[in-house]
């Protein structure tokens, strides 16, 4: 805040933003926002037929079901991520940079390969079973349905609050700590009433990233047999003749997505601030004795969502499956998901330029809005924006079924991931350096290129890679979308799933979270926080 | 900065290539075919196509009913050339829609009449039956039921596997809500809910958790029990036919249709002619973990398998599926076997 502030001071009074930069910048904007219009009109078109196949008492079935999963996942995620962000930044917690770098990697997971492991390993005659069997435990609890949709879910988003969580503890001041210290509060005391609620920003921003998350999931809550709403709009897709009431569905689940973005903003509202930038960390809490439950509290995580997973994919890779023996890799569907991955990034990282530069350099209300007009789609579920385009370019016969129309869904779902990420870095830049050029001779455009961009390059490759990671990820509108003959990794696995071979996928499911894995390192805390910032 | 352009750069042309790779446009010389049917399935019936006419296929694999709804939806802009379609239902429905040319008779006239329509939409290129899918470990033969009627009997309360949302499923209640009224197959479904029946994603589940013994019996079409076998042998399971003329013994078709907006005509029908030669007959027969009955004369069924004239499912016309299963859907939503 005091930045941009900053920022708007150095701009001179009355400087107009070049007419083209706006009509660039709004392009990308409109673009973004617009196929959802096709999904609204359907929607509210629909005819009586249509209209009776989604009856009020199913969608609001469904509507609770896919709420009340969101909010057990967000209190699983605060669970197990505050407490373990504390413990690796604020303690004296043996190991605590590794355990840090393990708890951040299950980012690279993507639900539906966690759901899968997680039934090899816990499903009825699954991997525990058979480890348990000589120990008499002949039945496990039932993993299909709520918990188990939980269970996969928390694992791929709880390092969201990690990472928030533990980026919010580096920057909080510890004089507001010490103040209740000296005033007698216990350690406990001191945690809950001050450290907690400072760390609002951080938590609530977390909550919103991990609520969106479980609300446009499709592959974790399908392969355990929960219905939520994009389950229910997907099988009216593929198996109920009924595209109209699919898109009135996807409408829904849309709108339930603009409460949960409000609802978070609500929350983050209420800060208790105190003035940051002391520069000055906060000291190390000794653990002592304490030493051991949270070292076993940390294995348990890190154990439990990364360990067992990953181990059930390599045990699996190195059988053949009972049921179509030893399938190949995918090389090609691989390369497909590199080669989509990074076009995506690629086109995300320079189309976001022209919005994230106006916002810099020429903060207006015009400004303002055309950024929020481009973040907005990160609320959207992927299988809306899926079924969004499917209405586009059905009519549009240069454009159904190629590429281009895949790639236009991960710009309309990611693009926001790079803009938040370049404005970050943006904002460190200060606008001095670009005057300065232009007044030793260069023009806008060669100051900006030459001077502004190299400065910020750091966010808008953490930006890049952040839409490389998610698109490598993405399942739902690649189903829809991907043209004749195109298969990425996340399809071929999708699909070895629905035939039961779920070992057969394993060596695939390994080399999707390979080709994500090293993307971590280039994701800095401080991006995540600007991720989960989207306002 | 500049070699992150260039790399940036790079990546987006690579892409560009490959998308014009997987989107090249079309020669004459080829055709789009939206498959319903498995590609694990069909996928050498295809090759040897390419292989006999030098005609390259684009082949679209998706459920039927997605591959109705986006030729609907893509209306004139449709690529696609052909439809393969697992059961007459979806053929029908976009033949409704005025998306379907009409097949020559000397086609029509290679099956059996009741494996087409009178509009000439359409032609079987196989049949398959609904049966009733057994572990034979848990049950004897003299234990099943004779009808799909019984299942609703406590007998077989929890023992029961179905999949809700399979297009054999729907078109099975389609044609029994059509032959018995609503009223008599919604009561079935809720006495099979009472029954605490299980929902698997597709044939293929089903079968496997009947091996595996998590449900006793399954309803399905006859030839995903030779498709599992084919991958696991061992495992204990056989099919049941209800008694003649029982909803559940119910005989469908897959078939095929040429798009009317194609500009492929004469590759398209060369592609329905091969469906229904020899080689393709006796594939789908009887190839690698194949099953179905053949509808050309002079190709033989899997020994197995008993005649179709024995099986005699009950008296329906496979032309009505069109109008038929939509209330099935209806119903299947309002019961709550889908949400």
């Amino acid at each position: 805040v005091t930045i941009r502030r900053a920022a708007a001071a150095a701009s001179p009074p009355g400087r107009r933003a070049p007419f083209v930069l706006v009509v660039a910048a709004a392009a990308v904007g409109i673009a973004g926002a617009a196929p959802i219009a096709y999904l609204v009109r359907r929607a509210l078109s629909a005819d009586a037929d249509a209209r009776a196949l989604v009856p009020l008492s199913t969608t609001v079935d469904l509507v609770v079901d896919t709420a009340l999963l969101a909010a057990g996942v967000v209190v699983a995620a605060l669970v197990v991520g505050v407490p373990l962000a504390w413990l690796v930044v604020r303690t004296d917690l043996p190991g605590r940079r590794l355990w840090g770098l393990a708890a951040s990697l299950p980012l690279v997971i993507p639900s539906f390969i966690a759901a899968l492991a997680l039934l090899g390993a816990l499903a009825p005659r699954g991997l525990l079973q058979q480890v348990l069997e000589p120990l008499g435990v002949t039945a496990l609890p039932d993993i299909f349905g709520f918990w188990g949709a939980l269970l996969a879910l928390t694992l791929s988003t709880y390092p969201y609050v990690f990472l928030l969580t533990a980026a919010g503890l580096r920057a909080a001041d510890p004089s507001a700590e010490e103040a209740a210290r000296s005033l007698g509060a216990g350690r406990l005391a001191v945690f809950l009433r001050v450290t907690l609620p400072s760390l609002r920003p951080s938590l609530a921003a977390g909550s919103l990233l991990v609520a969106l998350y479980v609300l446009s999931d499709f592959g974790a809550v399908s392969l355990m047999d929960y219905s939520t709403l994009t389950t229910g709009i997907y099988v009216r897709y593929e198996s109920l003749l009924a595209l109209d009431a699919a898109a009135i569905l996807a409408l829904v689940l849309v709108v339930l997505a603009v409460v949960v973005v409000a609802l978070a903003g609500r929350w983050r509202r209420t800060i208790y601030r105190s003035t940051p930038g002391t520069g000055r960390a906060a000291p190390i809490v000794q653990l002592g004795r304490w030493r051991w439950p949270a070292l076993a509290f940390c294995a348990t995580v890190v154990g439990f969502f990364l360990v067992l997973p990953l181990g059930v994919l390599v045990w699996w890779s190195a059988q053949a499956d009972p049921i179509v023996g030893r399938a190949p890799v995918a090389w090609d569907a691989a390369l497909n998901s590199a080669l989509a991955a990074g076009a995506a990034a690629a086109v995300a990282a320079v189309v976001v330029l022209p919005v994230a530069l106006l916002v810099w350099r020429y903060p207006s209300r015009l400004s303002r809005m055309l950024e929020r007009l481009t973040l907005f789609p990160s609320a959207l579920p992927g299988i809306a924006v899926g079924l969004a385009l499917v209405f586009f370019s059905a009519r549009i016969a240069a454009l159904y079924q190629t590429l281009a129309v895949l790639l236009l869904a991960y710009l309309i779902r990611f693009m926001p991931y790079a803009l938040a990420s370049t404005r970050a870095s943006l904002e460190s830049v200060s606008p001095r350096l670009e005057e300065a050029a232009r007044s030793l001779g260069r023009r806008p455009l060669g100051a900006t290129t030459s001077v502004v961009l190299p400065l910020a390059r750091g966010g808008v490759l953490a930006g890049a890679a952040l839409v490389f990671l998610s698109t490598v990820k993405e399942l739902p509108a690649t189903l829809l979308l991907r043209p004749i003959g195109f298969e990425t990794l996340a399809t071929e696995i999708w699909q070895g799933t629905s035939l039961g071979a779920y070992s057969a996928v394993a060596p695939s499911a390994l080399l999707l979270v390979a080709i994500a894995a090293p993307l971590v390192y280039l994701l800095s805390w401080r991006n995540a926080w600007e991720l989960g910032a989207p306002d | 900065m500049t070699k992150l352009l260039a790399a940036l750069a790079a990546a987006a042309a690579a892409l560009a290539l490959a998308g014009g790779a997987a989107t090249a446009p079309e020669q004459a010389q080829s055709l789009t075919i939206y498959s319903g049917r498995d590609e694990a399935l069909v996928k050498p019936i295809m090759e040897r196509f390419t292989r006999d006419t030098g005609i390259e296929l684009n082949v679209r694999y998706a459920s039927s009913v997605s591959l109705a709804t986006a030729l609907v939806e893509e209306g004139r802009n449709s690529p696609a050339d052909v439809f393969w379609a697992t059961e007459p239902g979806t053929l029908g429905l976009v033949a409704t829609k005025g998306l379907l040319q009409r097949l020559p008779q000397r086609t029509i006239g290679k099956v059996p009449s009741r494996f087409s329509t009178r509009s000439r939409r359409w032609v079987g290129t196989s049949a398959r039956s609904r049966v009733l899918v057994y572990n034979t470990q848990a049950l004897r033969p003299r234990e099943l039921p004779t009808s799909v009627w019984q299942l609703t009997n406590a007998r077989w309360k929890g023992k029961i596997g179905i999949a809700p949302t399979n297009g054999s499923f729907q078109a099975f209640l389609g044609a029994t809500i059509h032959m018995y009224g609503e009223t008599r197959v919604r009561n079935w479904l809720r006495g099979l809910k009472a029954n605490d029946v299980k929902f698997y994603p597709n044939n293929t589940t089903t079968v496997q958790a009947v091996g595996r013994g998590d449900v006793q019996v399954g309803l399905v079409n006859h030839y995903y029990l030779y498709n599992v076998l084919a991958d696991t042998p061992n495992l204990p399971i056989r099919n049941h036919w209800f008694r003649p003329g029982d909803p559940g013994a119910l005989v469908l078709a897959a078939g095929v249709g040429i798009v009317a907006a194609t500009e492929r005509d004469a590759a398209a029908q060369r592609f329905v002619d091969f469906l229904h030669s020899k080689w393709a007959q006796r594939f789908i027969a009887r190839g690698p973990g194949a099953a179905e009955y053949p509808l050309i004369k002079g190709v033989a069924r899997r020994p197995a398998l008993p005649p179709l004239t024995r099986i005699r499912g009950p008296r329906y016309s496979l032309g009505r599926l069109a109008g038929d299963l939509q209330p099935a859907i209806r119903l299947l939503i309002a019961e709550g076997f889908i949400r």
